[in-house]
This record gives C-alpha cells, sequence and structure tokens, in this order.
C-alpha cells in the first residue's frame, strides 16, 4: 500500500467543513422540527470524539509492544458489547456478559485470523492493521448481534403459547425453540447479506475510500474490501450464533421450561 | 397397595406477595377422575402447570409412576402427563398437519400414529376424514379445543391434565367429548385431572374433587 498520501486539510478548511451542517440548521429552524440542539450537539461530540481518537491512534501507532494496542482491541469490544445489547428491548440478568462473550470471540477469532493468515503485517499486531479491521469488524457484528438478541427475545414473548404447546407435546427445549432461534439468526444475518448484495454498485465503502484517497490503486482497495467483507461475515455469523444461544439456554430450563420471568422489558 | 399413576405432594404456589395455595396433595389410581374446583383466579391453571412441570416447583414433588420427572426425562414425562390448556394454539396448516407434528419429536421415536384410531375418535365426535384437510384458520372455537384433545390423545398419555375442556363446545359434542374421555380412560392404566365451571359437567365426569383457594 504505497500512496503519495491525500491532500492535507487545514485548521481553516476543516472549520469551513462546518458550515456544510448550517444547512440542517436552517431546515430544522424554517420547519421548526426542533433538531437544532441535538444536531450542534450530536456534530459537536462528532468532531471532539474523531480529534481525540485521532491523537489517541497517533500515540498507538508508535508504539511497539502488543499490550497497549490489544487494551485498546478489548475497550473497542466493550463498547460494542455495550451498545448491542442497549438496543434490545427487553433484559435478562447476564445479557451483557453474553454479548461481551459472542462479540469478543467472534471478533478476535476472526480478525486474529486474517492477521495471521490472510494480510500477515509484520508485527502481527501492527496498530494502523488491527484496529482499522477490528473496528470494522466491531461494528458490523454489534448489529447482527443487536437484531438477533432482540428477535429472540421478542419471539419467544409473542411465541409463548405456541412453544409451551410443543413442550407440552413432548419437545425437548430445543425442539420447542427450534424456530424462533434460527429465525433470530436470519433476522441478525440481513443486514450483511444485503450489503454484500449492494457492495460497489450503491455503497462505496469507507476503507476503499480511504485508501483511493491516499492514492492507493483501486484495484488493490478492492481486494482488502473483499477480505474484510468475507471477516465481517464470518465475525457477525459467530457473534450472532453466539449470542443467540446463550440467550436461548438462559431463557430456558434443563427441565425442558421456558423462563420467561426471566425477561424484563425496558421501559 | 399399587404406586399410584401420579403422587403429587407439598405443592405450593406463590404469586408475589400472595400465597395461592399451599400443602396441595394430589393422588391418583387408575381410572381416577379429580375435579380442581374453586373461585376464578384461584389458581387452578397454575396448579395443573405445575403438574405438567412447565413452572418450577415452589415446593414439593410430583412422581409418575414413582419417579420424578427427571427420572423420565421432562419431554418424555410431559407426554404422558399430558396438559391441554385452556385456550390450545394451533400450528400453521392442516388439522392433519398438526397431528403429525409432535411425531417429529424425538422423544416419540420408536412409536407410530394410528390412523385408524384417530378416525374412529373423529366419528365419536361426529366429524368425518374431510376434517383432517381443514385448514386450522378456518376451525370454529369449539373444532380448535377437539383437535386440540385429539393430539395430544394420540400421544397415549397415562394422565390427562385438562382446563376447561369444553368451555367453547356446544351441550351435545360436550357430552360426546365426555363419553369419548371416559371411554378413553377404561382403555388402560389411565387418570385424568379436569377443570370446569360447570358443576354438572365435574358431577358427570369426576369421581372426586379438590378445592382451591378455602
Amino acid at each position: 500500500m504505497s500512496g503519495t498520501g491525500a491532500l492535507p486539510i487545514s485548521d481553516g478548511s476543516l472549520a469551513l467543513s462546518a458550515l456544510l451542517i448550517g444547512s440542517n440548521l436552517a431546515i430544522s429552524s424554517l420547519l421548526r422540527l426542533g433538531l437544532g440542539r441535538p444536531l450542534l450537539l450530536a456534530s459537536a461530540r462528532m468532531v471532539v470524539q474523531l480529534l481525540l481518537v485521532g491523537g489517541v491512534l497517533e500515540w498507538l501507532f508508535r508504539q511497539q509492544d502488543p499490550l497497549p494496542i490489544l487494551g485498546l482491541g478489548l475497550v473497542m469490544a466493550c463498547i460494542a458489547a455495550v451498545s448491542a445489547v442497549q438496543r434490545t428491548r427487553h433484559r435478562f440478568a447476564g445479557i451483557y456478559w453474553h454479548s461481551l462473550v459472542s462479540v469478543l470471540a467472534a471478533s478476535s477469532l476472526v480478525t486474529g485470523l486474517a492477521l495471521v493468515g490472510i494480510i500477515r503485517p509484520q508485527p502481527w499486531f501492527a496498530p494502523q492493521y488491527l484496529i482499522p479491521l477490528l473496528g470494522m469488524v466491531l461494528g458490523n457484528t454489534l448489529n447482527g448481534i443487536s437484531l438477533g438478541l432482540d428477535r429472540l427475545m421478542e419471539s419467544l414473548v409473542s411465541q409463548r403459547d405456541q412453544v409451551e404447546l410443543r413442550l407440552c407435546l413432548g419437545a425437548s427445549r430445543w425442539e420447542a425453540c427450534r424456530e424462533p432461534v434460527a429465525d433470530a439468526i436470519r433476522v441478525g444475518m440481513v443486514p450483511t447479506i444485503n450489503s454484500m448484495l449492494v457492495m460497489g454498485l450503491v455503497s462505496l465503502p469507507g476503507m476503499m475510500t480511504g485508501q483511493i484517497l491516499e492514492g492507493g490503486a483501486p484495484a488493490a482497495a478492492v481486494r482488502y474490501q473483499i477480505v474484510i467483507l468475507f471477516m465481517i461475515a464470518a465475525a457477525t455469523a459467530l457473534g450472532l450464533v453466539a449470542v443467540v444461544l446463550l440467550a436461548y439456554l438462559r431463557l430456558t430450563s434443563r427441565d425442558h421450561q421456558l423462563r420467561l420471568e426471566r425477561l424484563r422489558q425496558v421501559p | 397397595m399399587t404406586t399410584p399413576l401420579l403422587l403429587a405432594w407439598g405443592l405450593r404456589k406463590q404469586v408475589g406477595e400472595r400465597l395461592l395455595w399451599h400443602e396441595i396433595t394430589v393422588s391418583l389410581g387408575p381410572g381416577e377422575r379429580l375435579a380442581l374446583v374453586g373461585p376464578a383466579g384461584c389458581g387452578k391453571t397454575l396448579l395443573l402447570r405445575q403438574l405438567a412441570r412447565l413452572d418450577p416447583l415452589d415446593g414439593g414433588q410430583v412422581l409418575l409412576r414413582g419417579l420424578p420427572p427427571q427420572g423420565w426425562s421432562l419431554p418424555r414425562y410431559r407426554a404422558q402427563v399430558a396438559y391441554l390448556a385452556q385456550r390450545p394454539p394451533m400450528f400453521a396448516g392442516t388439522v392433519g398437519q398438526n397431528l403429525a407434528e409432535p411425531w417429529t419429536y424425538r422423544c416419540h421415536q420408536g412409536h407410530s400414529p394410528q390412523p385408524e384410531r384417530l378416525l374412529a375418535w373423529l366419528d365419536q365426535l361426529g366429524r368425518g376424514p374431510s376434517f383432517l384437510g381443514q385448514d386450522t384458520g378456518r376451525l370454529s372455537g369449539g373444532e380448535t379445543q377437539l383437535l386440540a384433545l385429539l393430539r395430544l390423545l394420540q400421544l397415549d398419555p397415562v394422565v390427562l391434565l385438562l382446563d376447561e375442556p369444553s368451555a367453547s363446545l356446544d351441550g351435545a359434542t360436550t357430552l360426546k367429548l365426555e363419553a369419548l374421555l371416559l371411554h378413553w380412560l377404561q382403555d388402560g392404566e389411565r387418570a385424568l385431572i379436569l377443570t370446569s365451571h360447570d358443576p354438572a359437567q365435574v358431577q358427570r365426569t369426576c369421581d372426586r374433587q379438590l378445592e382451591l383457594g378455602s
């Protein structure tokens, strides 16, 4: 990946770009959408978070030791695990742990394999590879887990009678819950499959855009993108299956009962 | 003394702060028919659900032929101590598909459906073979209840737990259903527990009563 480097953006130009958000503010005040404050807050958060991350990454990329790099990866995984749960409409005790275990296992396995077996940077933990790859994998796994978990809890609640009917007819807890479980996994995979279907036609992914701006050859950027998408698909599937199965085990019992009293609805 | 088919003791149910019932003992021998009676909301359904081990026990123990449910494995226990809910749900598809579904479960492997017996039961209830092809979405409330009962009976349970089994049946069909149940009871070592809002039905079908919420 040798590039000429993208044109740098000066402080003045950066400030100029902030004027673009002015069009949103104008629309909001014209139509009285009441979006002025949230828009300003979101813009400010975005700028501050990104500038901070830029600083952290600069420091991180100078590190020779894998520990701080893996530490940052762990923090990212925790944030992903927590946000995955926060979008669900039901909770149970231990749901955050389930999410963290699934996110961590899936993303570290897939990112690790890709680094060691496919991309092979020197050293293997080279942060300019590890951190962005992990970030993309986490961002997508988080979506899958969130959708799948939410769907499983939702359908166990709405199909409770059906599930218990199967139990009464002699079904094991797996036979009784197979449909909701399969459905939850299917739903969680939909965004990943959809995005692969239209990839390049509708969306040019951010990393590819970045590589091209850096002066990289589009053909090389495309190859990276293909690897990333396979990583995302694999990690999403793994994390999703893990979290859905863990939740299924938690919401049923060894006595083949449905234990929905362990669920509480998020107000 | 022979072991009862179903023996339960020390059962209790607490909902929030309220103790619905406690120290409940149930002992059912072959051919026995027990009615659960009591005012609405006294927990009759909850007792049936505990006996079917759909809900965890708050106390006490349940034995089927002297063995705890874990000794049978819960799916096999439930196929023998069969609970029929008051408004039993249907699987999507036809009546025939509903009757076929349980046979795909592992605990019924090695057993097979007996179509002749099923047709005889349908005949007793005044339904012909064409009933099997009907879509369950178009059944009346009464037909749904009949189908749900046959779906259980075909699995050869030992104890039936029936929650208002004839709530949506007309008088004539109710009598046919009771006759079918009594006939089924004599066909082997079997027993039943039912709840009913109709004292006359309790009189006709049961030989004992257990009063809850007193």
